[in-house]
């Protein structure tokens, strides 16, 4: 898989929250050989446009990444959220618009999510973490349902030797985050997390782990409230780059 | 029905601030949800199954026309008539209309949404006829002031064994019971004399079948029997999108309905009702009349909202749904609660009446995931919120907030300046707490979680420092 060219997305949160968890991604991709390029011109793939109902937003912003992302081997995001976005609503969007349906036709073919890529296409060996103690997983929505990333983090999280995945009831369950419902109905959407909440201090886990940054926030942010101060709320990319 | 749901945010909030209603939505969650797992377990080829009952759902509604007419034309020669409905109101002066004709003083009702949809109890008490509903749901709901359904096949799943056995006491006058047989006994006690006097049974209809004219009912206390086979006069009253081209097809979707809706392999009843008495035999009624009814159904056959019309009523969405689990039924404002009702009320009672519901989801898309006939749910709420946007009903500020923020994402120096300042402020804003408890302009987030803070710079800012120094040393 050398010298394949990856488009990294970090998308719009971890650029602005997180960006450790953009360079875990990278040191992963590059780690397996892979020549990654950021393109500095990126901003957001426009699902909160799209799934607020502003369609024009939606199709600007959609244009503008696929135009962004273009000419890489593979594009490749740390989000089942965004990639879900890319690769089926891009080609939705433009159904009557045939020269952007086929470039986001071409794009969806190429697009993957971070865990998936790494253990489906790269098929790695090994990853650079070395993560220690109990973790338990949670499954974003859109990864999950759309894409099927289910078995992959946990097959590489598998890779390290010192981690013990202690599964969680309810773990395919909601968090209550859902983008801007999470700003339209609070309470409800924390009413939601509180119930992943007490799924993850059931576990017995002192730390979660998932795959979209989204949840992340919300998790850590429902957890703090309920003056949980400890668990700690990780990206799957962070623990396995090493850097967690 | 009242239309309630311009109040989804205040109700929902009311909600979830009503603890005895937390108790028993904590107890009711997830009994449906496992039941259904085990018993989908037993269809070998699941999914195909699935694709085979929206394939049928599809064929009826792309030509909902001449089934409607080749059910109509089976119905008649069967001795029962039919009748069309276009809305709500149509329906309560034909139910009326038939029980002054057959001077029916008291009707026992089986399960009906549409009758809620119409306001039919209300309509018939009006006009001096006694609705009684057998449903035991139904049957507690109505004790209980009139309250409205919260769930379309447990319509009393908000209530608790405890609020049950308060109710009856009271409205009985009746030792107070808390076991659930007792309970039952007692409803059934009461419920027995109404079905001996009743004139007239009134029903809904889970299935209509064109081949043979027929009604399906789907129940599970025997009340749906009771009801379309005792009173001389049956009513049966169902949307236009009921109907189903054969008995074949029926029973491709018989092994979906009972499965997705309470995890059972097959209701306790299941009845196929066909015409009136004949001569030779003793049972059933002697006068069969079939209410069709639009109340909106047509004008979304062909829209962008078509498959829709595929749904067979299971309820398999909202008992899947993290919205309806944590806010309950009642919250939606209407007959139709979750992610289904979501689509149907702002559809039916009106899109500038429910400006919420469309909203109310998290696009977790487990309701897509579960519907036994593929209704992509989260893609119709999706198209829902671009009507709203595009008709101007979603608040100012959201929609300038949405085109500026869309706007600016487009401009990736002016995006890339906003997010410094942005992540900055943030971390700012958490101070040493790393975790920000209100958050300015977006307390919604924050009215019951905290907001963790950024790490303070921009990837991209991070990113290009990082280059320029990799590039620096090469040099």
């Amino acid at each position: 898989m050398a010298n394949k060219r990856v488009g990294l997305f970090v998308t719009c949160l971890v650029d602005l929250m997180r960006p450790r968890i953009g360079f875990a991604a990278l040191k992963l991709l590059e780690t397996a050989g892979c020549e990654v390029i950021v393109p500095d011109t990126q901003t957001c793939c426009g699902q909160p446009a799209w799934n607020s109902g502003d369609k024009a937003g939606a199709e600007a912003l959609a244009k503008k990444t696929i135009a962004e992302f273009e000419g890489f081997d593979y594009i490749v995001v740390p989000s089942g959220s965004c990639g879900d976005h890319i690769r089926s609503e891009y080609q939705s969007m433009f159904a009557e618009e045939p020269s952007w349906r086929d470039r986001a036709t071409a794009m969806a073919a190429r697009t993957y999510e971070l865990t998936d890529f790494l253990a489906s296409v790269l098929k790695v060996d090994s990853v650079p973490g070395d993560y220690e103690g109990t973790v338990t997983y949670h499954d974003s929505c859109s990864g999950l349902r759309s894409m099927g990333i289910k078995a992959q983090p946990r097959a590489l999280l598998a890779k390290m030797k010192a981690v013990e995945l202690k599964e969680m009831n309810g773990c395919e369950e909601c968090c209550g985050f859902g983008g801007t419902f999470s700003v339209k109905f609070g309470e409800v959407s924390a009413a939601i997390a509180e119930r992943k909440c007490d799924f993850i201090h059931a576990s017995g886990a002192p730390a979660v782990v998932g795959g979209d940054l989204g949840c992340l926030l919300n998790i850590e942010g429902k957890l703090r409230r309920m003056g949980d101060e400890t668990t700690r709320v990780l990206h799957v990319a962070e623990v396995l780059a090493g850097d967690a | 029905m009242e239309i309630k749901s311009m109040r989804f945010k205040a109700n929902a909030e009311a909600s979830l601030a009503n603890v005895v209603l937390q108790g028993n939505l904590k107890n009711a969650k997830g009994k449906f949800v496992t039941k259904r797992a085990e018993a989908i377990k037993e269809i070998d080829d699941f999914e195909g199954t699935r694709d085979a009952a929206a394939a049928i759902r599809n064929k009826v509604i792309d030509n909902l026309d001449l089934w409607l007419e080749r059910f109509e034309n089976r119905a008649q020669e069967t001795g029962a008539q039919v009748m069309w409905a276009k809305d709500g109101a149509e329906v309560c002066r034909l139910v009326t209309e038939i029980a002054r004709k057959h001077k029916v003083t008291k009707v026992t009702k089986s399960k009906s949404m549409l009758s809620e949809e119409a306001g039919l109890n209300q309509a018939l008490e009006a006009a001096g006829i006694q609705p009684v509903e057998t449903d035991l749901g139904e049957y507690i709901l109505q004790v209980d002031n009139n309250e409205p359904p919260s769930h379309i096949i447990a319509p009393a799943v908000h209530k608790s064994l405890d609020d049950v056995a308060d109710l009856f006491h009271k409205v009985h006058g009746t030792p107070r019971k808390t076991e659930i047989p007792a309970l039952t006994r007692e409803a059934r006690e009461v419920l027995r004399g109404h079905f001996l006097t009743a004139e007239m049974g009134l029903s809904g209809g889970n299935f209509l079948v064109a081949e043979t004219g027929s009604v399906a009912l789907v129940t599970n206390e025997g009340n749906g029997r009771m009801v379309t086979t005792l009173p001389k006069v049956h009513v049966v009253i169902t949307g236009i999108e009921k109907v189903i081209p054969t008995l074949e097809d029926l029973s491709t979707l018989m092994r979906l309905l009972p499965r997705s809706a309470t995890g059972q392999s097959i209701s306790n009843y299941f009845s196929i009702l066909t015409g009136v008495k004949k001569p030779e035999e003793h049972d059933g009624p002697e006068h069969l009349y079939f209410i069709l009814v639009d109340a909106g159904r047509a004008d979304v056959v062909g829209g962008e909202f078509h498959e829709m019309l595929r749904c067979i009523r299971c309820g398999a969405c909202m008992n899947h749904c993290p919205v309806y689990q944590t806010i309950g039924g009642h919250a939606y404002g209407w007959v139709y609660p979750g992610p289904m009702g979501s689509v149907l009320t702002p559809l039916y009672a009106g899109i500038e009446n429910s400006i919420d519901l469309p909203h109310a989801a998290t696009l977790c898309n487990q309701c897509g995931v579960v519907c036994p006939v593929k209704i992509p749910l989260p893609d119709l709420l999706r198209k829902l919120r671009e009507k709203q946007t595009d008709a101007g009903l979603r608040p100012l500020t959201e929609r300038v907030g949405l085109r500026v923020w869309a706007w600016v994402a487009q401009r990736p120096v002016l995006y890339g300046l906003g997010a410094r300042l942005g992540a900055r402020y943030l971390k700012w804003l958490a101070g040493e707490d790393k975790s920000i408890r209100l958050l300015p302009a977006v307390q919604e987030w924050t009215r019951g979680r905290d907001f963790p803070a950024p790490q303070g710079k921009t990837f991209r800012e991070l990113y290009a420092a990082r280059q320029k120094s990799a590039k620096e040393s090469q040099q």
